[in-house]
């Protein structure tokens, strides 16, 4: 990752954090200053969605002209979305805290969001139920692809036909055009983009680390061969 | 090809007559406890839990029966098949021969209900195209799982931990429905509904027939 990127994403996040604490929020029923979730709260789905999203094309670039490396960055990518999806559901927690009354509330985000996780904790449980190593990159690269498009009508279709609860649906105030007050986006557009490039950071020291960690792995063996 | 898949699927299975009663026999056992558990009189269960109870046995005794399709077959017939057949022929003929199991075991477990708990369905036609679509829906995702978890170490857990997210999108839709025909609504409302089955049910049977070569090639 470019130098530049890396420090615009510190820069970003320092004024999201500042920004979101301290600046004027639009005064709105129930919500209230919990409005300011949207800052902390709704980035980290759209990191979610975007890493679980890099992670699938590289699985798909895997199948086509398999490569560690590949395989690799795929698991790392789901690996620092499934932080972000955890750390987005435990902010949404305590948002429906103050303004549903209760940490559960069963609402069809909620429970689209809880099984998207599951479906990646049952990706890592199938990577580490698999011994030979490039047999255990194939079948997770082809189930990576086959549960994220079995998700994507759990997590954007399906709610969007039930009734909900969550803010941007069901006449809630929220995300939308019409009711996402101009001061707020110049604060919310910032922590997306912010804690995107996070999260991509995230992953390229994680790829490297573990890049490190198979070659002293290999440098062992020969020493004991 | 398919055909002659098929064909071998079905004298299988056929000849291996204990796995297919056993099958049977699970989904018996499975209505029989529901009915037990709740201690069921006459119409003391109401619709919700009706249709909470009839999906969570017909997808236990599906997610078992379709895990056989790869897991319990021997190592060296893999080997055979390979060698005659294309991967697209074996997923197609896997995918046409367990919808037809999925179905009888769906039909199966509707008779059983009705003959325990009560049959509070009013749309027969719409319920029965549900459990066909869901079947299909249902063969086609956990065909191409059976095949994954096949080639792991726990394959019965791990069968059960991939599944149960993947299909729960085709499940929702399957309840909504019921739920719609057990309200006795017009067919008109759950128009939707069966719209998205069939694109779910497309999405999966495509992803499992492009995907299935890649785990084959072991």
């Amino acid at each position: 990752m470019k130098t530049w990127l890396k420090i615009l994403a510190i820069v970003l996040l320092f004024y999201v954090h500042i920004g979101g604490l301290l600046m004027d929020v639009p005064r709105l029923n129930i919500l209230n200053e919990t409005i300011r979730a949207l800052y902390f709260h709704v980035p980290m789905w759209f990191g979610m969605v975007t890493l679980f999203l890099i992670s699938v094309v590289y699985s798909v670039l895997y199948l086509v002209n398999p490569s560690v490396a590949l395989d690799r960055k795929a698991v790392e990518f789901a690996n620092v979305g499934l932080v972000f999806g955890i750390l987005g559901m435990l902010t949404g927690m305590l948002w429906a805290n103050y303004a549903w009354g209760s940490f559960w509330h069963g609402d069809p985000k909620q429970n689209g969001a809880a099984i998207a996780l599951l479906v990646y904790l049952a990706y890592f449980i199938l990577r580490g139920s698999v011994e030979n190593e490039e047999q255990k990159a194939r079948l997770s690269a082809v189930y990576n692809i086959f549960a994220f498009a079995a998700m994507i009508p759990l997590i954007f279709i399906i709610p969007r036909l039930t009734s909900s609860l969550h803010p941007g649906s069901g006449g809630n105030p929220g995300f939308n055009m019409y009711d996402l007050d101009n001061r707020m986006r110049m604060v919310f557009y910032p922590a997306v983009i912010g804690w995107i490039l996070i999260g991509i950071w995230v992953t390229t020291l994680r790829v490297r680390m573990r890049g490190i960690e198979d070659k002293i792995h290999d440098l062992e063996d020969e020493k004991t061969h | 090809m398919i055909l002659h898949l098929i064909h071998k699927e079905l004298t299988l299975e056929l000849r291996r007559k204990a796995v297919i009663s056993g099958i049977g026999v699970y989904l018996f056992s499975l209505i029989f406890i529901c009915y037990l558990t709740f201690s069921l009189r006459q119409n003391s269960i109401n619709e919700a839990t009706w249709s909470a109870l009839f999906w969570l046995a017909i997808l236990f005794s599906v997610v078992n029966s379709v895990a056989k399709s790869f897991i319990g077959e021997k190592k060296g017939s893999f080997i055979y098949y390979y060698a005659v057949a294309s991967p697209q022929a074996i997923i197609l003929s896997k995918i046409l021969y367990n919808t037809l199991l999925c179905l009888l075991l769906s039909l199966a477990g509707y008779a059983l209900f009705s003959l325990f708990i009560g049959n509070p369905i009013q749309d027969h036609a719409l319920f029965l195209l549900t459990l066909l679509l869901t079947s299909f829906g249902f063969s086609a995702a956990l065909s191409l799982i059976s095949g994954i978890a096949s080639k792991a170490n726990n394959s019965n857990i791990l069968m059960a931990v991939l599944s149960f997210p993947v299909i729960l999108a085709l499940l929702l839709m399957a309840i909504k429905i019921t739920k719609n025909v057990l309200d006795g609504l017009d067919r008109s409302v759950s128009i939707d509904e069966l719209l998205n089955l069939l694109a779910i049910n497309c999405i999966l049977t495509g992803l499992s027939y492009m995907l299935f070569p890649y785990i084959w090639r072991s």
